[in-house]
């Protein structure tokens, strides 16, 4: 069901853990399948220099955790804002069309640990 | 149902009005094994004068299985789910029980049921029910004993895990557990990686990302039916299965823990 690169970040997920004092916290839980993440980001002069997540979740919601963590890391606060949840599947090379809403939650998550990052 | 998924025959008893015409309870459910009381019910039935089916697809050529018995007038059951060939079933009609057919054209099957016959599938059907026959007390035992050893092993080496179903009336080649804090497919996924295929209730799992309407009427939490996992065990399995079971899921649940938000450092 799932692609060789969501199996691999689903069996060797990237970023897994917690950041000590965060600059941004996320946590999005998806109601639909009850789904939970947590985004940990760290940021230094308005790039984002560190990520890490935990994730309760199915293979698609586990792959896209890892693959969201990938892709921020050394972005701009603002370039991050713009990763969709499609980018995050693109880049996992594609999901089935039923776990396309785990790559949201990663996207919200990712979202939600940028507003933390820029209401402190 | 109750949070063993056993059906009350007073409930039955209950939801008869003058309006019913037709009563029908599964012998075993398929998703946690539980047996349902069907000869109690199949009492009420007869005084109620009332047909009463029930769906035996479960436990045709597992357990022990007479019309008489449970006191049934419908009894549906399926070749392969007891080793014979797929897309043949028999329908038991207890004589004087009038049913409409569904398919219609053709004089077969007293003109119950048209179309031509697929005999090689009958004789299928036939054969692996007489096997099922010869063979079943001494699978009934063997199975039930995988199936405890399994479900112990299990227990005594996950924490936070429960059992899914009665523990003692239940089909002997089902275990269904709830683990917590871990989401079905992913325990899936790595258990076929380890060669190793179980299923799930977990709404991450189905198409219509619905948890188990049969584990959300136990009464279990979103939480717990997505956490699900059934192991059917069959003619096939051995000791050496259910050993490897319990000294992989151990890990894989360990490791999807320790991802986990829910459950930190455990």
């Amino acid at each position: 069901m799932y692609g060789e690169k969501v199996m691999d970040h689903f069996r060797n997920p990237r970023n897994v853990g917690e950041i000590e004092n965060p600059d941004g916290i996320g946590h999005v839980g998806n109601p639909v399948c009850g789904d939970i993440m947590e985004l940990y980001i760290k940021v230094r002069d308005s790039i984002i220099v560190d990520a890490k997540f935990r994730t309760l979740g199915c293979g698609a919601a586990i792959a896209t955790s890892s693959m969201v963590t990938e892709l921020v890391k050394g972005k701009s606060v603002e370039e991050a804002l713009k990763i969709s949840n499609r980018a995050v599947a693109e880049a996992l090379g594609g999901l089935p069309p039923i776990k396309m809403h785990c790559s949201v939650l990663a996207e919200e998550a990712l979202k939600s640990a940028i507003d933390n990052y820029l209401n402190k | 149902m109750d949070s063993y998924g056993l059906v009350d025959p007073d409930d039955v008893q209950k939801a008869i009005t003058n309006k019913t015409i037709l009563i029908s309870v599964m012998h075993a459910n398929n998703e946690v094994g539980t047996i349902e009381p069907i000869a109690e019910i199949g009492k009420i039935a007869r005084e109620r004068g009332i047909p009463f089916h029930t769906d035996a697809v479960q436990t045709v050529g597992h357990i022990p299985v007479d019309v008489n018995e449970l006191g049934v007038d419908l009894l549906a059951m399926s070749a392969h789910k007891l080793y014979g060939p797929k897309g043949v079933g028999a329908l038991y009609i207890r004589k004087g029980t009038r049913i409409a057919p569904l398919l219609h054209g053709g004089e077969q099957e007293r003109r119950r049921r048209a179309g031509t016959e697929n005999v090689a599938a009958i004789v299928g059907l036939g054969k692996a029910v007489e096997i099922a026959q010869r063979e079943m007390g001494a699978e009934v035992e063997r199975l039930t004993s995988l199936r405890d050893k399994l479900i112990e092993g299990l227990m005594g080496r996950i924490e936070h895990i429960r059992l899914n179903g009665h523990p003692t009336q239940r089909l002997p080649g089902n275990v269904n557990v709830s683990i917590e804090y871990v989401e079905g497919e992913s325990m899936l996924l790595n258990l076929d990686l380890e060669g190793i295929a179980a299923s799930t209730g977990s709404a991450c799992s189905s198409s219509s990302l619905e948890p188990s309407h049969v584990l959300m009427a136990m009464g279990l939490s979103h939480e717990l039916a997505h956490g699900s996992l059934r192991f059917s065990l069959g003619r096939k399995t051995n000791q050496e299965d259910i050993d490897r079971v319990i000294e992989v899921l151990p890990t894989v649940v360990a490791r999807l823990r320790a991802m986990s938000p829910m459950l930190k450092g455990v």
